[in-house]
């Protein structure tokens, strides 16, 4: 194929219901488990069945962290997947499908005729089988062996029986067989085997829920919205095993009213939506900021406005949500670039959340979200775990509780209601005193502002982390970006780097802006010939925020705005136009 | 046992004669005969002159948003369900703003009471009409007269098996403390309707308007009969019955909730070293 590295693509397309998930899943985690680096994503229509979904897997022997345009091997589950996929697949790639179903026979050396349907009734007496016949043949015609996938087959069907398991499996052998043998040019792939290595695979999704598990959240409340909906489903699949409590709100407006009373009562909590549904949570999280109440809330933005499009991904929420709830107070915003991003910093938020008492969020997007990456490991030595909450023992001695006493930091003791002895907890939301209670004049007013903002602001601000800077030290080029554009910027500053200075500055503890202490990132930019800044939106919301923050001005934006995220080819594409 | 003077708080800014203070009263002494110490108990109020109540008296509290009580107030149970949680909420509060909350917290049942200081009116923003307001009431923003129909609580609630429904009258502090009591001690979601006149801007719904209607239920009312229930909430003009309307024993949101059943969820210990494993199951 006439790559450096190994290096293909795999796309698996059909209708929404015909099982793209479950296939595509299954070979990602097949390659992953043999050792080669993985790179998903989804691209599905808002529907059940039907209309047109793909599900695109990328594995290399090193690390792959964006999607390409051009595929090796298309896997068409219906005739439209044909029609729309075909002129990306490379003149030497594949096209595997089964005349039978999709009830044409269609000519040319990339195509591959494999009877799955026929397959799965002649061996496993089930056409729904067609999907194990599907996957089998794509590892056929890589030559991959079955090992793993019988193992998957037979932990996913364990409650369907032996039957079941031993049809499947056979119908993936014949499936592989079959590929195997009818593949006359399949020696050109060529593919060899990788490092033994041990690598997990995780999505945007999974990372924040076992963020959020590792530091310590108890309580997830939330209505279901996508793409945050994968958030609640992983912590409900794991709230038995950790003994969580996770209640589906009525509504966003109660889901985060009941994550304030949670964390309230002391447990961390956290909730997580979407745009619309964040919307509507805009009331509480002002709640969260006048009482002082640790909250974490995850934010997976899709394109608006209104319900705009609801499974495809935007970075269109980023000023939206820095804005977010009438009056001022602090909060953070953290957007990672990776699912090991993700993990890290929703561990960060719960931490800085029940330091300053202030909203934090993990603000991502579906396509990171949804799109599975490996790794070889997450460090869990570098988890943080404080408790900061005050319980009887804490507070033995002590002077009357005030919940709001005045601090040189402005952070006051958090005590938890019923569990510090004879203490009383008083919160408001209208501006109160020390002790919690109503007061109207402006001394107070002015002490509480000083400390529940002001003070704080300057403190939170040394938390943050300067920006990520990848790729040559002294760069003429530099690509910044933030959130989920980090894979593809990185791959395209790979790519370019073999011609040119270039390098990626990329944010994700977007907000408060760091110290320009450590690193002074915009002195660095002012030094650079070309800047530019890559965001998945219309209006260059980053950019904004940036010439808000520190009066740097981009020269050139590229801005994505189709509800699709970057590729690899568009990206260095929109960049060639700028050299 | 503590004392109701324990349960003081500071001085409370309503209007000279409002209702509020015989329900503050009652419930000062209603948790000081359970003999429940302020620091067993947490208020969670909204917005409105109910909202203030919690403020009047010593005890943890949660004084949130408009028509959010129940929200706040379910998770906290759900988070520490040692303590006595009671939802302080006003018709505006609860009824309107909050219409949807009151709807689902009947489904959840937690081990909750609120308390709805219904007045008929909105009192803090200065008389417009409330959910209960009176079909055809001339307020500053009704200039036809309250066009919609007025809401019934009760027989809403009774309506969806709600575990406790009861209504009180803030011009009967004995029996109102009463009724406070049996929801508290009730174990379920429990809704007292509290008959809360307001001298400055109800006109109508006075003390003595109700004087004149409230009666208790028959001693020998079975609050079990659901149907009988809702027949009597739905009498309402010349003769408003008060007292416990229904009951319904079932299972808490707390006892439903598997995790939490060995002990209460803030008290669970936690160590990351506990939860590594996780990790694992992306291999």
């Amino acid at each position: 194929m006439g790559v450096k590295f190994l290096d293909y693509t795999l796309r698996v397309g059909g209708e929404a219901g015909q099982g793209l998930q479950t296939i595509g899943g299954a070979l990602a985690k097949i390659f992953s488990r043999k050792g080669y680096h993985v790179f998903t994503h989804q691209d599905y229509m808002s529907r059940i069945r039907g209309g047109h979904n793909f599900y695109q897997v990328r594995f290399s022997d090193r690390k792959v962290l964006a999607s390409r345009e051009t595929i090796d091997i298309l896997l068409a589950l219906d005739l439209n997947t044909v029609e729309i996929h075909k002129n990306s697949v490379k003149e030497e790639g594949f096209i595997l499908y089964d005349s039978e179903s999709i009830k044409k026979k269609l000519e040319g050396t990339q195509f591959i005729d494999i009877p799955f349907r026929k397959i799965a009734l002649d061996i496993g007496k089930n056409s729904v089988m067609a999907n194990t016949v599907a996957t089998g043949a794509v590892l056929g015609l890589l030559d991959m062996g079955l090992d793993i996938l019988n193992s998957i087959l037979r932990t996913t069907f364990k409650e369907k029986g032996e039957e079941i398991i031993e049809n499947n499996i056979g119908c993936a052998e014949a499936g592989y067989n079959y590929a195997h043998s009818n593949c006359p040019r399949c020696e050109a792939f060529g593919i060899p085997e990788p490092e033994a290595r041990k690598l997990l695979l995780i999505d945007g999704i999974q990372a924040i829920g076992m963020g959020a598990l590792m530091s310590g959240c108890r309580f997830y409340s939330a209505y279901p919205m996508s793409p945050s909906t994968g958030i609640l489903n992983y912590l409900a699949s794991r709230a038995e095993e950790y003994g969580l409590v996770i209640e589906q709100a009525e509504d966003e407006i109660s889901a985060i009213n009941m994550t304030i009373g949670a964390s309230f009562a002391g447990v961390r909590a956290m909730t997580g939506t979407s745009g619309g549904g964040f919307s509507l949570m805009v009331e509480g999280l002002s709640l969260a900021g006048i009482t002082e109440t640790p909250l974490v809330v995850a934010e997976m933005q899709r394109p608006g406005p209104a319900t705009g499009l609801p499974t495809r991904t935007e970075q269109g929420d980023l000023l939206f949500v820095l804005n977010a709830g009438h009056g001022e107070f602090p909060r953070v915003i953290f957007e990672p670039g990776t699912p090991k991003q993700a993990f890290y910093l929703t561990n960060k938020a719960f931490e800085l959340a029940e330091k300053y008492q202030i909203p934090v969020f993990i603000q991502s997007d579906q396509y990171l979200g949804e799109s599975e990456w490996t790794f070889e490991n997450f460090d869990l030595e570098r988890l943080i775990y404080n408790d900061y909450r005050m319980r009887e023992k804490d507070l033995e001695g002590a002077e009357e509780y005030k919940r709001y006493k005045y601090s040189n930091t402005g952070i006051s003791l958090l005590a938890v209601p019923g569990e510090a002895g004879k203490h009383l907890v008083v919160v408001d939301s209208d501006e109160h005193d020390e002790e919690g209670h109503i007061i109207e004049d402006s001394e107070t007013r002015i002490k509480m502002v000083q400390k529940r903002l002001l003070k704080k602001i300057h403190l939170i601000k040394k938390e943050i982390e300067a920006p990520l800077l990848y790729g040559d030290s002294s760069p003429e080029i530099v690509l910044v970006g933030h959130g989920s554009t980090y894979g593809v910027i990185k791959e395209v500053v790979d790519i370019l780097s073999k011609d040119r200075k270039i390098a990626m500055m990329h944010f994700s503890q977007i907000y408060p802006f760091s110290k320009k202490d450590r690193f002074d990132y915009i002195e660095f930019l002012k030094n650079t010939d070309l800047v530019i800044s890559v965001e998945n939106n219309a209006t260059g919301q980053f950019a904004k925020l940036m010439r808000a923050e520190t009066g740097f001005e981009f020269a050139h934006q590229i801005l994505k705005y189709d509800g699709r995220p970057f590729t690899i080819e568009k990206l260095k594409e929109e960049v060639d136009a700028c050299l | 046992m503590p004392a109701s003077e324990e349960y003081k708080g500071q001085v409370p800014a309503w209007c000279p004669g409002c209702g509020n203070f015989q329900i503050l009263s009652a419930i000062k002494q209603a948790l000081a005969e359970l003999g429940i110490e302020p620091w067993e108990v947490l208020l969670v109020s909204g917005i409105g002159q109910s909202g203030k109540l919690p403020h009047y008296m010593k005890c943890h509290t949660f004084n949130g948003l408009h028509g959010r009580t129940l929200p706040v107030a379910t998770a906290a149970k759900l988070a520490n369900h040692s303590l006595h949680v009671i939802a302080v909420a006003g018709d505006g509060d609860c009824y309107a703003e909050g219409g949807n909350h009151f709807l689902h917290a009947i489904r959840r049942n937690p081990n909750i009471s609120l308390f709805v200081h219904n007045n008929q009116i909105y009192g803090l923003t200065k008389g417009q009409a409330s959910p209960t307001s009176a079909r055809g009431m001339h307020t500053k923003a009704q200039p036809f007269g309250y066009l919609s129909h007025q809401f019934n609580p009760l027989s809403l609630a009774i309506s969806q098996d709600c575990s406790f429904v009861a209504r009180g009258f803030a011009g009967d502090p004995e029996h109102l403390k009463e009724l406070m009591k049996a929801a508290i001690t009730h174990k379920g979601f429990s809704l007292l309707d509290i008959l809360q006149p307001c001298v400055t801007f109800n006109k109508v719904n006075t003390f003595k308007w109700y004087r004149e209607r409230v009666y208790k239920l028959e001693d020998d009312y079975d609050p079990y009969n659901q149907i009988k229930a809702f027949e009597r909430a739905l009498e309402w003009g010349d003769k408003i019955p008060s007292g416990i309307f229904y009951k319904s024993d079932k299972e808490t949101l707390e006892e439903m909730m598997p995790t939490i059943r060995e002990m209460p969820l803030v008290r669970k210990k936690f160590s990351p070293e506990d939860i590594k494993h996780e990790i694992e199951k992306f291999y």
